[in-house]
């Protein structure tokens, strides 16, 4: 997708997080010389364009109590992983899905999912019904918890753009 | 963390106004004043439970490329190992799980090709192979708890 300098320089100035001030958008066009409706015009329009996916917050689960974080995976026939991913997604407790490539013969899992909760005996229930749901029973499973979290980051997308901002944040980018 | 707190985070996970007055508009719907929401954002962010407060993008429509990893990473290099990884800038997220695979983490780059390369010299510091787990398809979008 061809972005142009002001998209740049746009995604550059709210990198490093809204201000915190009444009118967080007139602030952010002070710092890159546009006014308020060129900057709300400006991210409307990379939101319209899916650059964009949102503005909003991601949390720290850990902060947050959430201290079972349980990667499941199976391993699911191709031709089945489309099926078995949409009743996964159904669940309320289902974080993220994804597919991704096996990697043999340390890794022969395609499936992913994610859960997050507060204990560990209710997040190994609900693996349980998440395998059930979704038809996975009797397919190779590995449920992989998080031991300790080293690093939660932000990616930074604009490092050598212009005007580029400082980036201090965290991202919960799908994958966690 | 109180009630109110958990209010706005749960309104905040699932987008903010794009308007002249947002946090006015966020407390609006959460029957608060406006200086009241910006309060205690700027309390949530302080005390590390916002871990980001802006916008997410879609790395591959800029450009970018984001891969999961996984090492097995020896018990008694663990340390040293995690240190070496995490000192990469391109390393947005690295947890410790208990597996053979024991150290999975989340590489963020801002063009495909830079994968790869950052790979490569992973594995050289480090001397551990790195296996590389792309997304091929992904179901759900939203990290969204209840706080």
């Amino acid at each position: 997708m061809a972005l142009s300098a002001a998209d740049r320089r746009l995604l550059a100035a709210i990198e490093t997080g809204l201000p915190l001030v009444p009118r967080p958008f007139l602030v952010v066009g002070e710092r890159i010389g546009l006014t308020e409706a060129e900057v709300i015009e400006g991210l409307r329009s990379l939101l319209a364009r899916g650059v964009l996916r949102r503005l909003g917050i991601v949390v720290r689960h850990h902060e947050l109590g959430y201290r079972a974080n349980a990667m499941t995976v199976w391993d699911v026939p191709d031709e089945m992983v489309r099926d078995a991913a949409a009743r996964l997604v159904a669940l309320p407790f289902v974080t993220l899905c994804y597919r991704r490539p096996r990697r043999l013969p340390l890794w022969p899992y395609n499936l992913f999912c994610m859960i997050h909760g507060r204990d560990r005996a209710r997040v190994e229930a609900e693996i349980e019904e998440a395998t059930r749901a979704a038809g996975l029973m009797g397919l190779p499973r590995a449920v992989l918890f998080s031991r300790r979290r080293f690093k939660q980051q932000g990616a930074r997308y604009t490092a050598g753009w212009p005007a580029q901002g400082e980036a201090g944040w965290t991202t919960s980018i799908a994958g966690s | 963390m109180d009630d109110v707190d958990r209010r706005l985070v749960n309104a905040l996970q699932g987008g903010f106004p794009i308007a002249e007055r947002p946090y006015a508009e966020v407390a609006k719907m959460l029957g608060l004043a406006e200086a009241e929401v910006i309060e205690r954002l700027a309390a949530l962010r302080e005390a590390g439970v916002l871990s980001r407060f802006g916008p997410m993008y879609d790395a591959e429509r800029l450009g970018g490329a984001v891969t999961l990893c996984a090492m097995a990473v020896p018990e008694e290099r663990f340390e040293a190992v995690a240190a070496i990884v995490n000192g990469f800038p391109e390393v947005a997220h690295n947890y410790a799980r208990a597996h053979a695979l024991n150290m999975w983490f989340v590489l963020a780059v801002e063009r495909p090709e830079q994968i790869a390369a950052t790979i490569a010299r992973i594995e050289v510091a480090t001397g551990l192979e790195v296996l590389n787990l792309p997304k091929l398809d992904e179901y759900f979008l939203e990290l969204k708890l209840t706080a």
